[in-house]
């Protein structure tokens, strides 16, 4: 799995966060994505795809790799 | 395929008029007229007091997908947006109401304290303030109204605290952020509500300037000093924080004991756990059930926009009935059952899209310590009157009650 994040669209709800909050964080000056980890593995997958899903600015993408 | 509805020139003889009333003995479920339409299909045209026919749109699916879609604005200001209420004049909008880039600059100023992790570091405090005020209402006379010694502090106290607003004044901007959102309030008189709120955070804001503080008003002023920000701007934040910040959760709070002491299977969950996890579900739950922003989500078309077979013609306007998308039973099974315990896809109720609720991790943060402390502390809350008689907010903007007298 690879994950991208795009900062421009992120509006800083924060559900990637409480979802998967070894995955992504905030910048504490705005609120804005900050990717911690964009392979993340097996054991935080499912947490990141429903990031993904809920993301209500569609600012994270995940890439699924065999 | 698609088909469009025609509205135009007196045809909108049966279109149903918005906002639709509750049933009488169902205070908690959404209008039946807006789960017939539901039922119809997902988009319905509605009639609003100025006698435009925007859109309603009434499930999940569509919602989540307009609510995101770039061509649909949420700008006060474009002909053909469905507004609740006649706007005052002179008044001016805040970013809730600006598309981007403009609502992106601004909404990033204020979204510091609002992040998870900062949050999280105010659960602590939040625990004392709720604890303290329980103690306050062991201690007083029964009945008690909870709305005013409790559900109406709790988030006063944590945005006056964050913001950097003296909690001495809240009966001032209490009473006035009540008129500012009463759906029949006069425009005059919410007008005046308005500038009044805007007058004291703008005074606060110079206070600021002067002598700054660790709080997010002396946060604006830095922005202020560094021309990013105009100091009615500045002032137009606090107000929209300071409502937003108290009357919502107040509501959650005392709207949710009220729906749970309804379902006493349900707030016996809440009252023998301890698990953080049931505790999370069950706000989450609550936001669903109660979905207390019950005038929807008012957008307008930027360009024609095919969606389910249905043509939204650029200008026209839409109203995300996000209280019957949170009951729609294709995403919710059972959806009008109150299921602490339900595994269920994220509801709407704070929005979807680049506007979706700021404050949404405050807010579950509050509502979490509330709910499991309130009914561990009292556990044999009950309601002191008959449902009949709670004075339920159908004419707010925000739903809820009035006043919850409660007695243990």
């Amino acid at each position: 799995m690879n994950v991208i994040v795009d900062a421009g669209k992120c509006c800083g709800a924060g559900q990637c966060v409480l979802l998967a909050p070894d995955v992504f964080d905030q910048n504490e000056d705005d609120g804005i994505v900050v990717l911690l980890d964009a392979t993340p593995p097996e054991a935080l997958r499912a947490a990141v795809r429903e990031a993904a899903e809920v993301c209500p600015a569609a600012a994270i993408t995940v890439e699924e790799r065999p | 395929m698609t088909d469009t509805l025609s509205a135009a020139g007196g045809e909108t003889a049966g279109v149903p008029e918005f906002p639709m009333p509750r049933a009488a003995r169902c205070p908690f479920d959404p209008p039946p007229g807006l789960r017939s339409l539901q039922e119809e299909g997902p988009l319905a045209r509605v009639r609003l007091w100025d006698g435009s026919t925007p859109w309603v749109v009434t499930r999940y699916a569509e919602q989540r997908a307009l609510m995101a879609d770039p061509r649909v604005s949420a700008d006060i200001t474009r002909p053909g947006y469905p507004a609740q209420a006649p706007m005052p004049k002179g008044s001016f909008a805040s970013f809730i109401l600006m598309d981007d880039p403009e609502h992106h600059r601004l909404r990033r100023m204020v979204q510091a304290p609002f992040t998870v992790k900062r949050v999280e570091e105010m659960r602590p405090a939040v625990q004392r303030i709720v604890d303290d005020l329980i103690d306050a209402v062991l201690a007083g006379p029964k009945p008690v109204d909870l709305v005013e010694a409790f559900a109406l502090p709790v988030p006063s106290l944590v945005i006056c605290e964050l913001l950097g607003v003296p909690y001495d004044d809240h009966d001032f901007f209490q009473d006035n952020s009540k008129t500012v959102i009463r759906r029949d309030a006069a425009p005059e008189e919410r007008a005046a509500a308005g500038a009044r709120l805007n007058a004291y955070l703008d005074d606060l804001v110079g206070r600021k300037l002067a002598e700054p503080a660790d709080d997010l008003l002396s946060r604006l002023t830095g922005r202020i000093e560094a021309g990013e920000l105009s100091r009615a701007e500045a002032a137009q934040m606090g107000v929209l924080l300071l409502i937003a910040g108290h009357e919502t959760t107040a509501n959650m709070i005392a709207l949710g004991t009220l729906a749970l002491l309804r379902h006493p299977d349900q707030l016996a969950l809440l009252r023998e756990s301890d698990d953080p996890k049931l505790v999370a579900g069950a706000v989450e739950e609550l936001l669903r059930y109660l979905n207390i922003t019950h005038s929807g989500r008012r957008r307008v078309a930027l360009e024609d926009i095919e969606i389910s077979g249905q043509v939204i013609r650029a200008g026209e306007g839409m109203i995300m009935a996000n209280d019957i998308a949170n009951r729609d039973p294709e995403v919710f099974p059972g959806p009008d059952d109150l299921d602490l315990r339900r595994d269920a896809p994220r509801h709407v109720a704070f929005g979807f899209g680049v506007h979706q609720c700021l404050g949404q991790p405050l807010a579950r943060m509050e509502l979490q310590v509330v709910y499991s402390t309130l009914y561990r502390r009292i556990p044999t809350l009950s309601l002191a009157t008959d449902l009949d008689r709670v004075p339920f907010k159908h004419d707010g903007q925000v739903y809820g009650v009035y006043e919850l007298p409660v007695t243990w």
